[in-house]
């Protein structure tokens, strides 16, 4: 610890940091634009300065800049000081200069960094009465809206976009006061992580495309805490609802999980909560006709189902409270995941792992702290996105180490990459296609699945001294490498996952990770496919497949079923699922959105949107988390576990009950808040204490305003009234504090930059005790399974098009392609298919033929979207070519970066 | 008990005095409907919005006069014109609320809200007093003759290419290495 002095106060602050980021901490009012807590500084802007003072009897000082000095033990500063003050009123003031004066039709207005600046600064008229330097706007895809006007040239967004998400395609074009940040010609924003750029601009040059479209200012939102349910990681969010309708979606500031970044499929694919194609209100179907049903038959039907033995489906992608009413009324043995067979057997063995004493599952952070990383045929960028932008960082690492070596401070972020150019921590991925990650792997691995588990067994083998056989001479060198870069590392890390349903891969992971750990748990990140997976695996035993499910009700021997929100024709093959809803007397469905399942059912009942229950998730490293209710449902739709429950439940009751009752989940009941935790035992207003229009916004239909809705079962109002999360911020949604107006006002709420946030709890591991030590697994050798004419098969995800309910938001849905099946450039020419062709798998399902160069021959990567079941296709595929189209726009907008050139 | 006779005697007399000498006095009081009083024009009366010099909605739907309103009567929603202007999609004023602050007014950026001097909106139904933008929206400029927002601000819309706003130079060539 080091002590400064500002303005006359002393203050203990760590000296590693710089002076603008321990006055951040430190909760002092300090301007600043380019400097970003994760990206460190480089004094581009001009706008922190301050005044230092060589010690107690320098009068006169010196002006630095807060972010470019080191926060050294004795250093005198004065924020206050007149000179600082004026040069920070006159750097802002020239900033201003070319601001088009169109705050009121600027998305960002409310919520600006640049006003909350020009206001902290005091610059209030502009004195220059010259022409103002104008800027043609680019078209940038879906998403983000450009407004290159009103650029201060802070730099923040190629900075972000390029140096830390990877991205290629957005650049700082011309010189001097001409400076142009956009792309090399108009086109869509390739990163996954673009949508960032609307949080990181300080200014209004990049804005949310879809936000605007029903546009809302930030004060006018009501919000709450959630959790994206987009994929395993489980970042946390902030919608914001207004008119009753989900208007938006921002990153929420989690330190152990998503730090200030979410990936653009949780930022833009909520659209589907508005949609038309929600179930609009409980119905029964007979003989083709839908008929609403009223409460005394909603209630007979449940109090049948509840008597009789019934199969239960749980959902991955439901709440564990849903999950959980829905065992308890079916039964533990009547109660089967809504996953795959070969893919919950996987997830199955991972829970086994998380238990077992030689593995840690690292947060996301510690992910970014790794110092080598093996990722094996898990495309993390496509099934977790945010994982992959923690990867990215971690190959970073090597740069933070050459800085300390040369006592350089990491936060001098131009400085320190400057020092390390090229040189990167090892990232070696094993993969069945090219990888969005591959820029900064050190060695990549192309091959099936089965060719990178046999690979992967290898590497165990060798780093238990052993000498694997049977490997070429490539794969020999290879191998040398990763065992090298894996045994040297401080901080290894083992990634894998379960979206390729293969258990080899996992076992494989195991035995690396095992073989790296000593004392310490090594570090292995083992990503579910889909938000609650984790927490549906904890409610079932491997013993309850799928398959057995559907063949019961085939078989006629149960009289009817109970599917919460899974379309079976996603989990299992076209012909089983037919069977079983022919068969069964009664087919209760209970999801957000019709779809194949929905249309087959005798009783549909529709259950809210993430955005519309409190619920709690449990993430892929076990980290259960709350998240609460933001708006009212437009529909009659009720959470799953009201429906299962018939009512009688609340949901405190059923946290309560799931934490008592079913195993691994212990610790879920403290995640609830208690009101008594709260001053005076007032609520948290959903509503900001701005939020403007309440005597007019229903006044249309009735004058006499009704009262607020209450909210009995939560610990937020819908209301402004109560305590706000200034006080409290273990239940912040929306950030604001006095002259903070925009999210940058996160650093009031968190303990220092970086830290957790005040009173704010961040999840809690179900799984943090570990009970069993378990032994390597045995090298099963695989073996592929294609012929001369047939070709093994891998599953491809996108992170636009694979997840279910993202998909039907119409801003993700310009943004997916149709199915594709990616083949080598020599499968292709031999079956005479070239790039864009429309080829029939096996005969049946159709998809574009994708050539790509970084495939292994004999292998085809399918990526299946809603178009193609994948559980039709065997673990070989024959591909025909066809002059059936299929209905979307192709390959368009498809970004892998090994495309074949010449038939491209 | 003489002085309390003379004191309440004499305090009736002085009233009366002055009751009759009001008697040759003209009256203050107006026959109100029939005779309208003199109303200034910057009364604080029933808000209009207004249009600009080229005929188009002045308000741009940003919210401002709805975040000053003390009493939350206003609500409206942003929609966005094919040519790129933002309007509201509706604007609503629930009168039985509002309080004829004219904190709207002084909130608006575009001149578009502007208070007027009719203060006669009495009804018999209270419902009638939520006005919808169709009710609200005049023809005219109201009291600013000049006033075009999209003239001044640097948001491109059809017709109004960027660089041509007030006081902007024409866009500049990314291309060039030139000063």
């Amino acid at each position: 610890m080091a002590k400064i002095v500002v303005d006359g106060n002393e203050y203990e602050v760590n000296p590693n940091n710089n002076l603008l980021q321990e006055c951040l901490s430190l909760g002092l009012d300090l301007p600043y634009f380019c400097w970003h807590p994760c990206m460190g500084s480089v004094g581009a802007c001009r706008q922190c300065a301050v005044k230092q003072y060589r010690d107690e009897n320098d009068e006169k000082g010196t002006i630095v800049m807060a972010c470019m000095t080191p926060a050294s033990d004795g250093a005198r500063i004065s924020i206050a000081d007149e000179q600082a003050h004026d040069m920070r009123e006159r750097v802002i003031e020239s900033l201003m200069i070319s601001h088009p004066h169109d705050c009121p039709v600027c998305e960002e207005g409310g919520e600006c960094h640049l006003q909350d600046m020009t206001l902290m600064s005091g610059h209030n008229y502009r004195r220059y009465d010259k022409k103002k330097v104008t800027h043609h706007n680019q078209y940038l895809g879906p998403f983000i809206s450009h407004e290159m006007n009103r650029c201060i040239t802070c730099y923040r967004c190629v900075r972000f976009y390029d140096d830390y998400a990877g991205g290629t395609d957005l650049s700082a074009q011309a010189s001097h006061h001409h400076t142009y940040f956009g792309r090399h010609e108009e086109g869509t924003l390739e990163n996954e992580f673009s949508g960032n750029l609307v949080e990181v601009c300080p200014t209004g040059v990049f804005t949310d495309k879809v936000f605007s479209q029903a546009y809302t200012r930030k004060w006018d939102l009501q919000t709450a805490p959630s959790i994206c349910t987009g994929c395993s990681a489980g970042c946390n969010i902030t919608p914001g609802e207004r008119y009753g309708s989900l208007r938006r979606v921002v990153n929420r500031y989690n330190s152990e999980v998503n730090g200030y970044f979410i990936c653009d499929r949780g930022r833009f694919g909520w659209e589907y909560v508005n949609g038309e194609e929600r179930v609009q209100s409980p119905a029964q179907v007979l003989d083709g006709d839908s008929k609403e049903m009223s409460d005394e038959e909603i209630d007979a039907l449940f109090s049948k189902l509840a008597d009789g033995e019934v199969i239960g489906i749980g959902s991955p992608r439901s709440s564990n409270e849903s999950n959980y009413a829905l065992r308890q009324l079916v039964g533990e043995a009547n109660f089967y995941p809504g996953i795959a067979d070969d893919e919950h057997a996987v997830n199955q063995l991972i829970l086994k792992l998380h238990k077992d004493k030689a593995f840690h599952s690292p947060s996301v952070r510690e992910i970014e702290q790794a110092d080598a990383v093996f990722i094996i045929g898990e495309d993390i960028t496509n099934t977790a996105p945010r994982i992959a932008l923690a990867v990215r960082q971690s190959v970073r690492n090597k740069a933070s180490e050459l800085a300390e070596q040369n006592n350089i401070p990491v936060w001098q972020d131009a400085a320190v990459r400057e020092l390390a150019q090229q040189e990167r921590s090892p990232l070696f991925i094993l993969s069945n296609a090219a990888s969005r990650l591959d820029d900064v792997a050190q060695q990549t691995f192309i091959g099936s699945c089965a060719e990178q588990a046999n690979f992967a067994f290898a590497v165990a083998e060798a780093l238990e001294g052993g000498t694997p056989a049977g490997l070429t001479e490539q794969q020999q060198k290879l191998l040398l490498e990763a065992v090298e870069a894996l045994s040297n590392a401080k901080r290894p890390l083992i990634i894998s996952g379960s979206s390729n349903g293969s258990i080899e891969m996992v076992q494989a992971a195991a035995n690396i990770a095992r073989a790296l750990s000593g004392d310490e748990p090594s570090h292995l990140a083992l990503m579910l496919p889909e938000a609650n997976t984790m927490g549906l695996e904890l409610l079932v035993g491997p013993e309850q497949e799928l398959g057995a499910a559907l063949k019961r009700c085939a078989s006629g021997e149960v009289p009817g079923m109970i599917v919460l929100e899974t379309d079976l024709y996603r989990r299992a093959p076209t012909a089983d699922v037919d069977n079983a809803l022919a068969r069964a007397e009664t087919v209760v469905v209970l999801d957000q959105m019709r779809n194949a399942t929905t249309a087959k059912a005798t009783h549909v009942f529709p259950v809210t949107a993430f955005s519309e229950q409190e619920s709690t998730y449990v993430n892929y490293e076990s980290r259960a988390q709350l998240s609460f209710q933001v708006h009212q449902s437009a529909t009659d739709a009720r959470p799953g576990w009201k429906w299962l429950t018939n009512g009688d439940a609340d949901i405190n009751s059923i946290i309560k009950d799931c934490s008592d009752e079913a195993e691994g989940f212990g610790s879920l009941d403290g995640l609830v808040p208690r009101l008594t935790q709260f001053v005076a035992g007032l609520k948290i207003p959903r509503q900001s204490h701005r939020y403007s229009g309440r005597t007019a916004m229903i006044a249309n239909r009735n004058v006499h305003e009704p009262k607020q809705p209450v909210d009995n079962e939560s610990v937020m109002a819908f209301s402004m009234e109560g305590m706000p999360a200034m006080k409290d911020a273990s239940i912040l949604g929306s950030t604001w504090a006095p002259s903070w107006n925009s999210n940058q006002s996160i650093s009031k709420f968190q303990e220092e930059v970086n830290g957790e946030l005040k009173q704010g709890h961040t999840g809690t591991l179900l799984l943090a005790e570990k009970t069993e030590s378990g032994v390597p697994f045995q090298a099963s050798r695989g073996e592929d399974a294609s012929t001369s004419d047939r070709l093994t098969l891998s599953l491809a995800f996108q992170i636009f098009g694979s997840e279910e309910l993202s998909a039907r938001s119409p801003a993700i849905q310009k943004r997916m392609t149709d199915a594709y099946v990616a083949l080598a450039p020599a499968d292709a020419a031999r079956l005479e298919i070239s790039h864009g062709d429309a080829v029939a798998l096996n005969g049946g399902a159709v998809a574009v033929a994708c050539i790509r160069e970084k495939i292994s021959e004999g292998s085809c990567v399918v990526h299946c979207g809603a178009q193609i079941n994948p559980h039709d296709l065997a673990g070989a595929v024959s591909l025909t070519k066809t002059s059936e189209s299929l209905p979307g726009k192709g390959l368009s907008g498809l970004i892998v970066s090994d495309l074949c050139e010449e038939s491209y | 008990m003489y002085s309390l006779i003379k004191d309440t005697l004499l305090s009736q007399v002085v009233t009366l005095w002055g009751v009759f000498k009001k008697l040759f006095v003209k009256a203050d009081t107006v026959e109100y409907p029939d005779q309208q009083p003199y109303m200034f024009p910057r009364w604080r009366g029933r808000i209009i919005l207004s249009r600009d010099p080229d005929g188009e909605e002045r308000c741009v739907a940003c919210n401002l006069c709805a975040v000053a309103c003390p009493v939350d009567c206003i609500a409206l929603q942003k929609g966005e014109m094919e040519d790129g202007r933002w309007y509201p999609e509706f604007f609503r004023i629930n009168f039985s609320r509002c309080i004829m602050c004219g904190f709207c007014e002084e909130a608006c950026p575009t001149n578009a809200i502007q208070l007027t001097p009719d203060f006669e909106m009495a009804e018999y139904v209270r419902q009638d007093m939520v006005w919808e933008k169709e009710d609200l929206l005049i023809s005219g400029c109201g009291k600013y003759h000049d006033y075009n927002f999209y003239r001044v601000a640097g948001k491109q819309i059809s017709g109004k290419d960027k660089g041509e706003a007030l006081n902007e130079a024409k866009p500049v060539n990314v291309r060039s290495l030139m000063p």
